[in-house]
């Protein structure tokens, strides 16, 4: 039994040795060793956006700005930072266009309103259809459509 | 159209010749060009701009369309084509209706060339002929680009029969049952190419951009996107005018939105206006000429349907629950989430132009809103056909469709327990997928009587059911198998970022990735690099992956090329990163589980439109069946 552990043990140690680095974020050598402060600059790395390419999140980007930012969203991470101190301090340097999710405010109210104005709107217009009087309704053909029916049935 | 105004016959018929004739002229400078192309005239200042004579043949043709000025050729190429097809095939039409169909086709055909003419000459000419062209984009050099534009681009355009269906009817003022079934098939037609260009795109951003994302909600993806949402409301909303002569008019409004979204997303793309408000705003010529183009269009065409959507009558009435019911409810949902995928595309343009604010709109924005407006489209879906029309008995839906939940239940419940430590919304979402795939086919089920009558009866049974139920089958399964692999590539990706040496190795989702080393390879217009890797599981090599970093020589500019490996429908992806400075290379690997999915899926929608497609309702009416609708219309009346 003992055996084992120590194969087992030297195994994983030789793995580990073989490769290299492993971990999971967006370079090797950037990665936090706090998991859970890893976890967090990769959701705020997912919604900032690299400000040189074409709508890629930082985290999907290897510009070597975003690699800059990447780095300091983790920098101000181990600094006991939160993610709103975070969001608000890229704001503050680079403008809203970084952030992917548009904060709600005066000049976005209509964009995060509109799908839901859309839906109201739609279920009250709906409402009012359903509410018409279920009257009957006579949709006599016309002898144009008579004949086009026919000519349609006879094919 | 003149002529069908006057009600002039013999004008009426020139449409008829001169739909053909147009067809055959734009074809003949389309395959001009593409003779120019493929025999790299590099005289032709477009061929000289996008190609290379050591270009493999494919490459060289395809490169017709993998620019500006051949796409839009294209363009009007499909545009031609589906007007030639009315013309030829269309004769079950009324005269008036295919000239005024063809008239409106052929507005749209003549204000498209008159831009390719002002704006897009492809054939401009070089006074001195260059010795070699300047080499297609390389990410455009792929089998893809051979298939994703055409089909995207039938789709786009095919929504121009349905849009000119729509003002044609509308000029008429005669809008029934009969006409719903004649666009239903067009509509059906331009939607499964429009899906299947969708998907093909999706799957070629996916391997070709090398970061394993599917969907990026890129202002281009959306441009595509839309059309595709609000023809698929389109598609449902027909399908209630065709059989209970109800929703006429909002299924006009939508068939004229889909076309208008199709111009739209051509603007978007063709302007330069994505890349920046200012990027349009110094070279407007071609932008706002196709903004001329979609205001006339748009515009007229709403102007026209104000003017005349009162005269049409409102048709069928039906109550809340019953299949039309469930039918405006998809309509609903889908339009509401063209319109926040319309607004999250736009608002940042518009905001610019107006303010001078930079906003982003980007995934994060898109995934929840979208997603929150599917989730009931779905919940709904396999109940929406079991619903009888006009009246439907929600109690007597949810007693046949009980043990259907109850598996989808357990099913779900199973999920936890096996992903306990995963994601705690994502066995919900599994659930879902279940539940859209295995109730898609709970029509077919109860209409052949399974469980009901003997087993080779139901059997005998299914197989004679009409193809467009098979058809709505099989697009709803689609849509679940799609919704399965999206969830789960979501909540259950694995990703390994590493620097690796030759030698090295790396682990995930008990797979073993061995790096061997780099072969250099040399092809006619580029330069490859191949890293190969041997993938191991349980200690065997079962295959070999070699991504590669690809260098094209004539415009200096490299690519990297990422390695699939298929393992059933879950895939194992290595995208090759930047070299470090000590010979390792930066590593991706990603383990997507059931990625393929969410493209199997989208082939089983486009199967399910081609079957509804042949149902022979739509080509001719046997006698049997015209029985049948004539009740229909019996029915219809009151």
């Amino acid at each position: 039994m003992q055996k084992i552990k120590y194969l087992l043990s030297s195994f994983i140690l030789l793995c580990f040795l073989m490769v290299g680095f492993v971990a999971h974020g967006a370079n090797p050598d950037e990665i936090l060793e706090d998991v859970k402060l890893e976890d967090r600059a990769r959701e705020i790395s997912a919604k900032v956006r690299c400000m040189v390419c074409q709508n890629q999140s930082i985290d999907d980007s290897e510009a070597e700005v975003a690699r800059d930012l990447r780095i300091l969203i983790r920098e101000k991470l181990v600094e006991g930072k939160s993610n709103q101190e975070i969001y608000d301090f890229l704001v503050s340097k680079y403008g809203e266009f970084i952030l992917l999710q548009p904060r709600l405010k005066s000049n976005t109210l209509l964009l995060w309103g509109l799908p839901i104005l859309a839906l109201f709107l739609g279920i009250i217009g709906l409402f009012m259809f359903l509410r018409k009087k279920p009257q009957e309704e006579k949709a006599e053909l016309s002898k144009e459509e008579e004949e086009a029916l026919k000519k349609l049935l006879s094919e | 159209m003149i002529g069908a105004y006057k009600g002039d016959s013999r004008l009426m018929g020139t449409a008829l010749i001169n739909a053909p004739i147009t067809l055959l002229l734009i074809s003949f400078s389309f395959f001009t060009l593409m003779y120019a192309y493929v025999t790299s005239d590099f005289s032709v200042k477009n061929v000289w701009e996008n190609s290379h004579s050591l270009q493999p043949i494919l490459y060289r043709a395809t490169g017709t369309w993998g620019n500006h000025e051949g796409s839009m050729l294209l363009w009007v190429l499909i545009l031609a084509i589906f007007a030639g097809l009315v013309a030829l095939f269309g004769k079950s039409l009324p005269l008036k209706l295919r000239a005024n169909v063809l008239g409106v086709q052929a507005w749209v055909l003549a204000l498209f060339l008159l831009f390719i003419l002002l704006t897009s000459n492809p054939f401009e000419r070089l006074v001195n002929v260059p010795f070699e062209g300047e080499d297609l984009n390389p990410i455009l050099q792929d089998i893809g680009l051979a298939i994703h534009p055409p089909l995207l681009y039938v789709g786009y355009v095919g929504f121009s029969l349905t849009f000119a269906f729509a003002v044609a009817a509308l000029i008429d003022g005669k809008l029934d049952a009969a006409w719903a079934r004649w666009v239903r098939p067009w509509t059906l037609l331009a939607w499964v190419f429009l899906t299947a260009g969708i998907a093909m795109g999706s799957y070629w951003a996916y391997y070709e951009l090398g970061w394993g994302g599917w969907w990026f909600w890129d202002p281009v993806e959306n441009a595509s996107f839309m059309p595709w949402l609000s023809g698929t409301a389109l598609l449902h909303s027909a399908l209630v005018m065709e059989k209970r002569s109800a929703l006429k008019i909002w299924t006009v409004l939508l068939a004229i939105i889909t076309f208008s979204l199709s111009l739209l997303g051509t603007f978007l793309v063709r302007s330069g206006v994505l890349t920046s408000v200012h990027a349009f705003a110094t070279d407007p010529e071609r932008g706002l000429f196709i903004l001329a183009i979609l205001v006339f269009f748009i515009g007229g065409s709403l102007f026209l349907f104000a003017l005349r959507s009162n005269q049409l009558q409102a048709g069928g009435i039906f109550a809340p629950i019953s299949r039309e019911g469930a039918l405006v409810f998809n309509n609903l949902m889908l339009t509401t989430a063209t319109i926040s995928v319309l607004s999250g595309t736009l608002y940042p343009l518009i905001l610019e132009a107006l303010t001078g604010d930079k906003i982003s709109v980007g995934a994060p924005y898109f995934n929840p809103t979208f997603g929150l407006l599917m989730l009931p489209v779905i919940l709904v879906m396999p109940l929406g056909p079991l619903l009888a029309w006009k009246r439907g008995d929600i109690v007597g839906v949810f007693q046949r469709v009980f043990a259907l939940s109850l598996f989808v239940i357990c099913a779900t419940a199973i999920a936890y327990g096996f992903l306990y430590d995963g994601p705690w919304l994502a066995p919900l979402g599994l659930g879902l997928a279940i539940w859209a795939m295995v109730g898609a086919f709970a029509e077919l089920q109860l209409r052949a009587g399974f469980f009901n009558v003997p087993l080779g009866k139901a059997v005998q049974r299914l197989f004679k059911l009409p193809g467009s139920m098979w058809g709505t089958a099989f697009a709803h399964f689609g849509l679940g198998v799609t919704l399965l692999g999206i969830v789960s590539v979501t909540a259950y990706e694995q990703e390994n970022i590493v620097v690796m040496k030759p030698g090295q190795q790396a682990e995930i989702s008990g797979y073993t990735i061995v790096y061997k080393g780099n072969v250099p390879r040399q092809y006619a217009n580029y330069i490859s690099e191949d890293s190969r890797f041997d993938i191991l599981r349980g200690g065997n090599v079962i295959t070999e992956m070699a991504p590669s970093k690809r260098f094209y020589t004539t415009r200096k500019s490299p690519t990297s090329e990422s390695a699939i490996y298929h393992a059933g429908f879950s895939q194992l992806y290595i995208a090759l990163g930047e070299r470090e400075d000590q010979g390792g290379m930066i590593v991706r690997i990603w383990w997507k589980p059931l990625i393929s999915l969410i493209w199997i899926g989208t082939i089983f929608m486009v199967l399910g439109g081609c079957f509804s497609l042949v149902d022979r309702r739509y080509r001719y009416a046997v006698p049997k069946l015209a029985k049948q609708k004539k009740e229909d219309i019996t029915d219809a009346k009151d």
